[in-house]
Parts: C-alpha cells; sequence; structure tokens
C-alpha cells in the first residue's frame, strides 16, 4: 500500500517527516493510516462502479454482437412471371403464388429437373415470399400479365448460411458436419451470389409483423403493442388510485394503530413475487370476473396490482417532502384541505409522484411470470387491436424466440431485447420530459 | 386545475367502466378464434399449423398458449363455454384421472388423435470420441445410489469406464433438463427406469414407488448440471464447452444443430429420424392434440383446423412439421389420425 499513500493528495509527506511540529509521531502515523484508509475506501467504490460498468458493457456488446445481423435478412431476386396462369386477374387474392415463385426458381435453375433436387430448390425460398407476392399483386392488380425482377425473402436455412458465411459453410460440409443445407443448395446459392441476385437487406418486417414460427418471418409488432396496451391499462388503473390512497393516508387519515397497520402491509406488498399476482389475477379477474384470456385489459389490471404498492409508497415520500409551511400558509388564507392538496400539495409533489410510477411501469413492462397464469405466454400472430384483443407483451416474445429451436431465432432473441431496451429507454425519456415541465421550485 | 371538476370526471370514468363491463359481456358471449392450450414439446408444431392455418384460411390465427402437458388438459377440462380452451396439446397421453375430472366438468366427447412422435436424444459436441451407451449406462452414470456387490451405496462413478470398462476415461458429466419438464419426465421415464428396469436389485424390490424413486433419482454431486427450461441452452453449452460434456434434450433440437452436435446411439440404435419413427430408438414418445368435441360449430373453423393438423401437406414426410422436427405416423396411422378428425369420434377412458 506504499503507492497509495505515494498517490494521496497534498496531506502525504515523506514518512517520518511531522506535519507540523505539534504534532506527535504517533499521531502523525494514525493520521497517515486515515488517509490511507481512506483512499483504499474510495478505490473500492471506484471498483464497483467499474464492475457494474463492464457488466453492462458486456451486456450490451454480447446483444449487438448476436443480434445485429437480425436486422438483416437474406433476400433472393428473381425474374417473376406474373401471369394469368397462375393467377385470375378478377380475384388476385386467390392467385397460385407458391406456383409461380416454384416456375420463377425453376427458370433460374432450368438444369434441376429430379424431384429430389426441385424441392431442394423450392426450401430455398421462405414461405414469407409467397405471402409478399399476394399483397404486392392484391395491392396493385395491373402487375399480373407482367415480368418482375423481385427481390424475395429466403428461408432461414439459407439465411443461417449467408450470415455464417458461404464459403464456411462448404467447408463444414466437406469435413462431415451435418449441415441444413446440401450441397446442392450451396452450388445454387454461390451462383446466385456472384451474379449479384444474394444479398441481405434491411429486415423491416422485422417492425412490422406480429410472431410467427418462422425465424425469417418474425416480427416484434405484436408484443410491442401489446406491451403498450398493457402498459396503459396499467397507468390508467394505477396512477389515479396510488395517488388517491397516498394522498389520503398523508394528508388526511389519522395516526392510529390501523392506519400503521396500512401501512406496513402496503410495504410488506411491494416485496411480493410477482407471480403471485399473477395467481391473484387469474382467481380474480378470470375465474370470479370471467374476463377473456390474454387480454392486455387482465395483464394491465395484474401489472397494476403490481405496481401499485411501488407508486403509493414513493408518492407519500413525495408528499412528505413538501415543507409544511406551504400547507400552512394556504390553511390561512382560508383554502380548505381538498383546496390544499390540489392546488398546492400535488402540483409541488408530481415530479416525484411521477419518478415512482415511472420506476413501477418500467418494473412492470419487464414482468412475464404474472402473465403466465392469465394466459398471455401464448403464440399469437396477429397484432392486438385492442385491449381485449389476445395479446402478449415483449419480455414474453423474447422469451419465446429463446426457446425456438430452429437456430435463427438466436439473433432475433438478441435483437428482441434490444428493441425491449430501446422502448423502455424512450419510455423513460418521455417521463424525464414530462417531469420536467411540472417541476416546480419552491 | 387537476381535480377542478370531480363530478365530472367521475361521470366519466362511470361511464368508461360501463362500457368495459359491456364489450366484455359481449367478448364473453362469443370467441371466433381458436384457443388451444398444452405441452410445450407439442407447441411448436401446433404453432406451425395455426400459422398457416391463419394465412390459408378466412379464419383467425388461433390462440397457442404453452403451460406444459399437466397444465393445459387442467385448463381444457375445466368445462364447456368459450372462456374454457378448444384444444389441448399433449405430450402423453391422457391419465384416466384427467379423463374422469374432465367428464365430472361437462367435458364429456373429447376425440383424441395422435401427431406424431418425439425422441430424446443423448448428445455431444462433434469431434470428440465416440461411443454409444446403453439406458442401463445411463442410468448408473446418474443414479443418486447404485447397487455395487448388492449393496445400495452413493453414487461413486466419475468416470465413464468404471460403470463399463470399454467405454472410454473420460469424466461423467451430463446436462439435462429440470424436474419442472416435461421432457424430463419422459426422460426419468423412458431412459432411467427402462435402464434400471434390468438390474437384477431393483427388481428385488417389490413395492413400485420405492422403485421407481431407487430408478428416478439423480445425483447431486454436480455430476449431472440442470440446464434450464430451455433446450437452446442446453445446445449452446454443449456447443461451445470443452468435449466431454453430454447433453440430453428434445430431438428437433438435434435436427437443427447437426453441423455443430451428434446424437449417441442407445441402445445400439442411433437416435435418427428413422429409428425414432419405427420405435427401434428407445427413448421416444407419442404426441397428442385433444379437442373438446362440444365446441365444434360453435367456436369457427375448429373442423377445418383439425383437418388443416392432420392433412398430409402438415403431417406427412413432406409436409412442414417434418422440417421443424416432428416424426411423423406412419401412413396407416396418418390415415387413421385422419379419420378421427374427420369423425370426431369421441375417446373412450384410456387405458380401459
Amino acid at each position: 500500500m506504499t503507492d497509495a499513500a505515494a498517490l494521496t493528495p497534498p496531506a502525504a509527506r515523506p514518512a517520518g517527516v511531522p506535519l507540523s511540529p505539534h504534532l506527535s509521531p504517533r499521531i502523525a502515523a494514525r493520521r497517515r493510516g486515515r488517509h490511507r484508509a481512506e483512499m483504499r475506501f474510495r478505490l473500492y467504490g471506484l471498483a464497483a462502479l467499474s464492475l457494474c460498468a463492464l457488466a453492462l458493457i458486456v451486456l450490451l456488446a454480447s446483444l449487438v454482437w448476436s443480434g445485429l445481423s437480425a436486422f438483416w435478412q437474406t433476400h433472393l431476386r428473381l425474374e417473376v412471371e406474373i401471369s394469368t396462369r397462375h393467377v385470375d386477374p378478377t380475384r388476385p387474392q386467390a392467385g397460385d403464388y407458391g406456383g409461380m415463385l416454384r416456375a420463377a426458381l425453376e427458370a433460374r435453375f432450368p438444369e434441376v429437373t429430379s424431384r429430389a433436387d426441385r424441392r431442394r430448390l423450392h426450401a430455398l425460398l421462405s414461405s414469407g415470399a409467397e405471402e409478399d407476392l399476394r399483397r404486392m399483386v392484391t395491392a396493385d392488380p395491373s402487375l399480373i400479365g407482367t415480368r418482375q425482377r423481385l427481390w424475395l425473402l429466403a428461408g432461414t436455412d439459407v439465411d443461417m448460411a449467408v450470415k455464417t458465411g458461404l464459403s464456411r459453410v462448404a467447408q463444414q460440409i466437406k469435413e462431415g458436419a451435418g449441415v441444413r443445407l446440401s450441397e446442392r443448395q450451396l452450388e445454387w446459392l454461390e451462383r446466385l451470389s456472384r451474379e449479384g441476385d444474394l444479398a441481405l437487406r434491411w429486415n423491416s418486417r422485422f417492425f412490422t409483423a406480429g410472431d410467427s414460427r418462422d425465424p425469417e418471418r418474425v416480427g416484434v409488432l405484436g408484443g410491442l403493442v401489446g406491451s403498450l396496451l398493457t402498459l396503459l391499462v396499467c397507468l390508467a388503473l394505477a396512477l389515479p388510485v396510488g395517488v388517491a390512497a397516498a394522498v389520503y393516508l398523508e394528508e388526511f387519515a389519522p395516526r392510529n394503530r390501523f392506519t400503521a397497520l396500512i401501512e406496513v402491509n402496503i410495504a410488506n406488498l411491494a416485496a411480493v413475487p410477482s407471480i403471485v399476482f399473477g395467481l391473484l389475477g387469474l382467481a380474480v379477474f378470470l375465474n370470479a370476473f370471467g374476463m377473456p384470456r390474454s387480454a392486455p385489459l387482465v395483464g394491465g389490471a395484474v401489472l397494476a396490482l403490481l405496481s401499485l404498492p411501488i407508486i403509493i409508497i414513493a408518492a407519500r415520500a413525495a408528499l412528505r417532502a413538501v415543507p409544511p409551511s406551504v400547507r400552512e400558509a394556504a390553511l390561512s388564507l382560508g383554502a380548505s384541505r381538498m383546496q390544499v392538496v390540489t392546488h398546492h400539495v400535488l402540483p409541488l409533489a408530481m415530479p416525484g409522484i411521477l419518478t415512482g410510477t415511472i420506476l413501477a411501469l418500467a418494473n412492470a413492462l419487464g414482468e412475464t411470470a404474472p402473465l403466465l397464469m392469465i394466459g398471455m405466454v401464448a403464440f399469437i400472430v396477429d397484432i392486438p387491436r385492442d385491449i381485449l384483443s389476445p395479446a402478449t407483451v415483449l419480455p414474453v416474445q423474447i422469451y419465446m424466440w429463446a426457446s425456438g429451436a430452429e437456430r435463427g431465432f438466436v439473433e432475433k432473441t438478441a435483437a428482441g431485447i434490444m428493441v425491449l431496451l430501446a422502448f423502455m429507454l424512450s419510455m423513460n425519456a418521455a417521463a424525464i420530459l414530462m417531469r420536467r415541465r411540472v417541476e416546480r421550485r419552491w | 386545475m387537476r381535480c377542478a371538476t370531480p363530478r365530472r370526471a367521475l361521470a366519466a370514468l362511470v361511464a368508461a367502466g360501463a362500457l368495459l363491463m359491456l364489450s366484455l359481456e359481449a367478448h364473453a358471449q362469443a370467441r371466433d378464434q381458436i384457443r388451444i392450450v398444452g405441452s410445450s414439446t407439442v407447441f411448436p408444431f401446433t404453432t406451425a399449423v395455426a400459422e398457416q392455418f391463419g394465412r390459408s384460411t378466412p379464419f383467425r390465427t388461433p390462440v397457442v398458449e404453452s403451460t406444459g402437458t399437466g397444465g393445459g388438459i387442467r385448463l381444457f377440462c375445466a368445462g364447456i363455454g368459450p372462456q374454457h380452451p378448444d384444444i389441448a396439446n399433449a405430450s402423453r397421453r391422457m391419465t384416466p384421472a384427467e379423463f374422469d375430472s374432465c367428464q365430472r366438468n361437462g367435458v364429456t366427447e373429447i376425440t383424441e388423435i395422435p401427431i406424431g412422435f418425439d425422441g430424446i436424444v443423448v448428445a455431444v459436441r462433434r469431434g470428440g470420441p465416440r461411443f454409444g451407451l446403453t439406458r442401463e449406462q445411463m442410468w448408473r452414470a446418474l443414479a443418486r445410489e447404485v447397487p455395487i456387490n448388492g449393496q445400495w451405496v452413493r453414487n461413486p462413478y466419475t468416470h465413464w469406464n468404471q460403470i463399463d470398462p470399454s467405454l472410454p476415461a473420460q469424466a461423467i458429466e451430463i446436462i439435462g433438463p429440470p424436474p419442472t419438464s416435461g421432457t424430463r419426465d419422459s426422460f426419468n421415464e423412458l431412459m432411467l427406469s427402462g435402464g434400471c428396469a434390468n438390474v437384477p436389485e431393483v427388481r428385488a424390490i417389490t413395492d413400485a414407488r420405492e422403485r421407481q424413486t431407487r430408478c428416478q433419482s439423480i445425483r447431486e454431486d454436480g455430476r449431472f448440471i440442470e440446464g434450464g427450461e430451455n433446450d437452446n441452452l442446453i445446445v449452446q453449452r454443449l456447443a461451445t464447452e470443452r468435449h466431454g460434456l453430454i447433453g440430453v434434450f428434445g430431438f428437433s433440437y438435434l435436427d437443427q444443430n447437426t453441423d455443430r452436435l451428434e446424437g449417441k446411439p442407445i441402445d445400439g440404435v442411433e437416435p435418427t429420424y428413422e429409428n425414432i419413427q419405427s420405435g427401434r430408438y428407445p427413448v421416444s414418445r407419442s404426441m397428442f392434440i385433444y379437442l373438446k368435441n362440444a365446441h365444434v360449430g360453435v367456436i369457427p373453423g375448429l373442423r377445418e383446423f383439425l383437418q388443416e393438423y392432420t392433412s398430409e401437406r402438415a403431417m406427412s414426410e413432406t409436409g412442414y412439421l417434418q422440417t421443424r422436427g416432428l416424426i411423423v405416423l406412419a401412413p396407416a396411422a396418418r390415415e387413421a389420425a385422419r379419420a378421427a378428425a374427420a369423425s370426431l369420434r369421441p375417446m373412450g377412458r384410456p387405458g380401459t
């Protein structure tokens, strides 16, 4: 620890040289010891902080490392003949778009004739390509009868091979490892790649689609909208109730055994594991009230129960921080108790209440356990339209991708987490802005 | 200003509440979307069918929940009506007790449709020493207590060659599913109970419960690692860690990762698609879906959903479920499943 002593700011002197003639050597030694202790204390704090920062950096780096590629998806460029053979111009919705795409693939690789090889060839494209084409032609039926050069979504095996690197996959095949692409398929891909018809393109689907079983077709919008609806319900229920409870407890309630009991219970509730609230939601909202399963309304109600104690505790602390002189001044000027609260105390306490609410909501955003019981951990393709339609939330969506067997889900999971973090950041930023606006000084 | 007009705010709140109640009422009356609950093993297949069904028919995409087989059947058997699910996924047959509870709650007519098989594989990272295992060796490596010279002692084996000299001198280290997972149930049943069945000391036990405990208790000295509910985590651990670690998980995960992992033969049978389908691979099980007949005609699309599920383009060797790792039924069994889905013939009490 000699260097620590050398680092000590001005107080450090060469050992044995007294600071002032009045200090005995014993006192001077003790003083040096205290300085060293302080130095160590600061270093511990710094070490703790760097550990946290390191953990955060490692987390973010690993997320970006494994998830960034999910924002680009492999596409193949093919010349598709949108012929009347496959689609009836009067009913474009019902056309055989799969057949159209298969014909386009076979036209591109005319040497492929055997049945098995043709199936391998068809497997290059995702089933999403068919749907994209259907949507495109339905939106613009004048395309029927024309030939179009289109970028089409590739299947997940192709996508994974492109992201691993085609040459590396070829190496793996040579080494005899089981690869999900055959040698022929790889040859076709290499040819497409040489001719510039194989590319990674921006994956806008990820932000506009709901869940899917195919990793190349998944999107976060379903989970995002579900999270938003659930949080809105949660906010609408928890904020008024929480603030009302806090105001009553802080401003009106008499101090007696009963209110003390309530206080203890609120503090305890804040520490109850979240799954318990899920069970409560199952018993009360679903079984007793007959609300629909998987609905954001029920999810929001359960999360509101979960966040209420946090909001009440934060709101009470904020109310208590308003100086009594403000209340006394208002009362002395003839304001009623309600006017004191609504005109003076609440506006002054609002920033604190909002901070507590943000924390509670951010907490609720990450919850999955209570939602399991009320059926929000489910495979839902449709984007939820209102608070009664089946929905899931972002963390659940991420959890379900994490358990998918297909390799393509690994990057989608990491990408989903990035979206969740961005959602949380923007939510917090909005709340901070709002708090700035209502903040007042006294 | 916040509560300047408390009366008006209150009126608005009451109105909103009433509106909500009304819409809830309307919601409870009619449900136009199929709801499915149950096994997490069947989940990937049912969701694939649900997605295909939603995209190719005018009906809405069914909502599929992964609750585990037991939890799913409990929800399924809770009663008739739109608030109860229409279909249950199961990675095993419905038990007689579950069937009885269904009957008590008015769910009297249930159609049982087998959809395929699932295998549990024992796999390692590619490139290590290759050796097969028997179920008995697996049990000896994993059991909490093993019989040695007629005495039950705490499992002393640390290396595979202590169990059988023909195995390599490699440390025993196995990562597998936790007790909460359905894969673990099947692993206990098929691998461990199957493995200890022929051990003379186990056969000497007459009490069935004690025998089950002896067979299915897993050692807790760190040689067996619980890998979490998610099979993908086990796969990732296996692929990145040193050789010697052995993983236990569902076949579909091996099927998706054959470039990194290889399955070990069990009792001399490789864990391949064909071997699981033919029943030669010893650690495999059947999967089912159960339909509530009373909901057919009330919830739109149920009949069509079953049709899609049992169609050749879904459950045949070239169907889209097979590409997701389902081990499909033999053609005759598929025909029978299709017939069951068409006739909706209610099942009898299982096991009778």
